[in-house]
């Protein structure tokens, strides 16, 4: 195997670890779906207050997503502004 | 890819980037804009003052049902924070980079409003009885509570950054990819980026700018409201 260089290697594992850093939107997704079911299944219940419950879930989903941008800002560190590169 | 904002011009070793011209034109715009809305109030409103009134009134809606009626001072302060980060944030409509897509913009605002719920704690809770509430309701807590309380305006700063900033970095990508397929049936004009971009355009610069500036003031009413009314419970 040809020598692979320290940066190299540095730059490889960061590349790496953006990546990995991204499943966590599955959780993300596990959550807003969770949420949305259960706003279409109150509004089936009472369609009147569908107003109010599209409110409540909006707030919900950016409430859930915020976990999912946390990776995305590790991940975007590691691209883009990397402290170890 | 370059992601952070152009620099202008740099002042000694202060670096004025995109970020603080687009800030300082917004509010200049916003100044504007209110002293043409209140010019000459008449009874029925209309023009400038129809969609002022109709903001005014949004906020102090909105700032009633959440904080109570006896909270309405903290309405203007409300409504300017919706007003900068929802139109700072619209700005990818006119081809300008969102201004909070930069953390220097975002973090100073978070920690503003960090502020203003713990002084208002203190002032409503009389500093022993802030102290009583962090070790509530049990006393290891203590350091949980803290942490929580310390994180939050890291979050409330990231979450705005993090989601207008994928969308910058989305949109660039779209519009290089659409630039490339132009560029490779051989025009000089990128003739794919007319109406394709649409629909990311919406999503990315008028529903997400408005949603995430939204919660933003809501979490901020809805933490103030909390640590005033703690001992009416």
């Amino acid at each position: 195997m040809s020598q692979i260089t320290p940066q190299a290697f540095i730059q490889a594992m960061s590349a790496l670890g953006a990546g990995l850093a991204m499943i966590a939107m599955a959780g993300v997704g596990i959550g807003i779906g969770f949420n949305a079911g259960k706003t279409v299944e109150s509004t089936a219940r009472q369609p009147e207050a569908q107003g109010t419950l599209l409110k409540l879930m909006l707030v919900g989903v950016a409430l859930t997503e915020t976990a999912g941008i946390f990776a995305l800002i590790i991940s975007i560190i590691l691209l883009f502004a990397n402290p170890y590169a | 890819m370059e992601l952070g904002p152009r620099i202008i011009f740099t002042i000694g070793n202060i670096n004025i980037t995109e970020t603080v011209v687009y800030a300082v034109f917004i509010s200049v715009l916003i100044v504007i804009f209110a002293f043409l809305a209140t010019r000459k109030m008449e009874r029925v409103p209309k023009g400038f003052q129809a969609v002022a009134e109709l903001l005014v009134g949004t906020v102090y809606k909105m700032v009633g049902d959440t904080m109570g009626k006896e909270n309405l001072k903290f309405a203007p302060y409300m409504g300017t924070l919706l007003v900068f980060l929802g139109f700072g944030s619209c700005l990818g409509l006119f081809g300008l980079r969102p201004i909070t897509a930069d953390l220097n913009c975002t973090v100073p605002l978070a920690l503003i409003s960090f502020v203003m719920i713990h002084y208002n704690a203190v002032k409503a809770q009389s500093g022993l009885g802030y102290i009583k509430h962090l070790a509530s309701p049990y006393a290891f807590m203590f350091p949980m509570n803290i942490l929580s309380d310390s994180v939050f305006p890291i979050t409330l700063a990231c979450r705005i950054f993090g989601n207008i900033l994928a969308g910058v970095i989305i949109m660039s990508l779209l519009y290089g990819a659409l630039g490339s397929a132009s560029a490779a049936l051989g025009s000089p004009v990128p003739f794919f980026v007319i109406a394709l971009p649409l629909p990311l355009n919406f999503f990315f610069d008028m529903f997400e700018p408005v949603l995430q500036a939204y919660i933003f003031v809501m979490l901020t009413m809805v933490f103030t409201s909390n640590v005033m009314h703690v001992d009416e419970d």
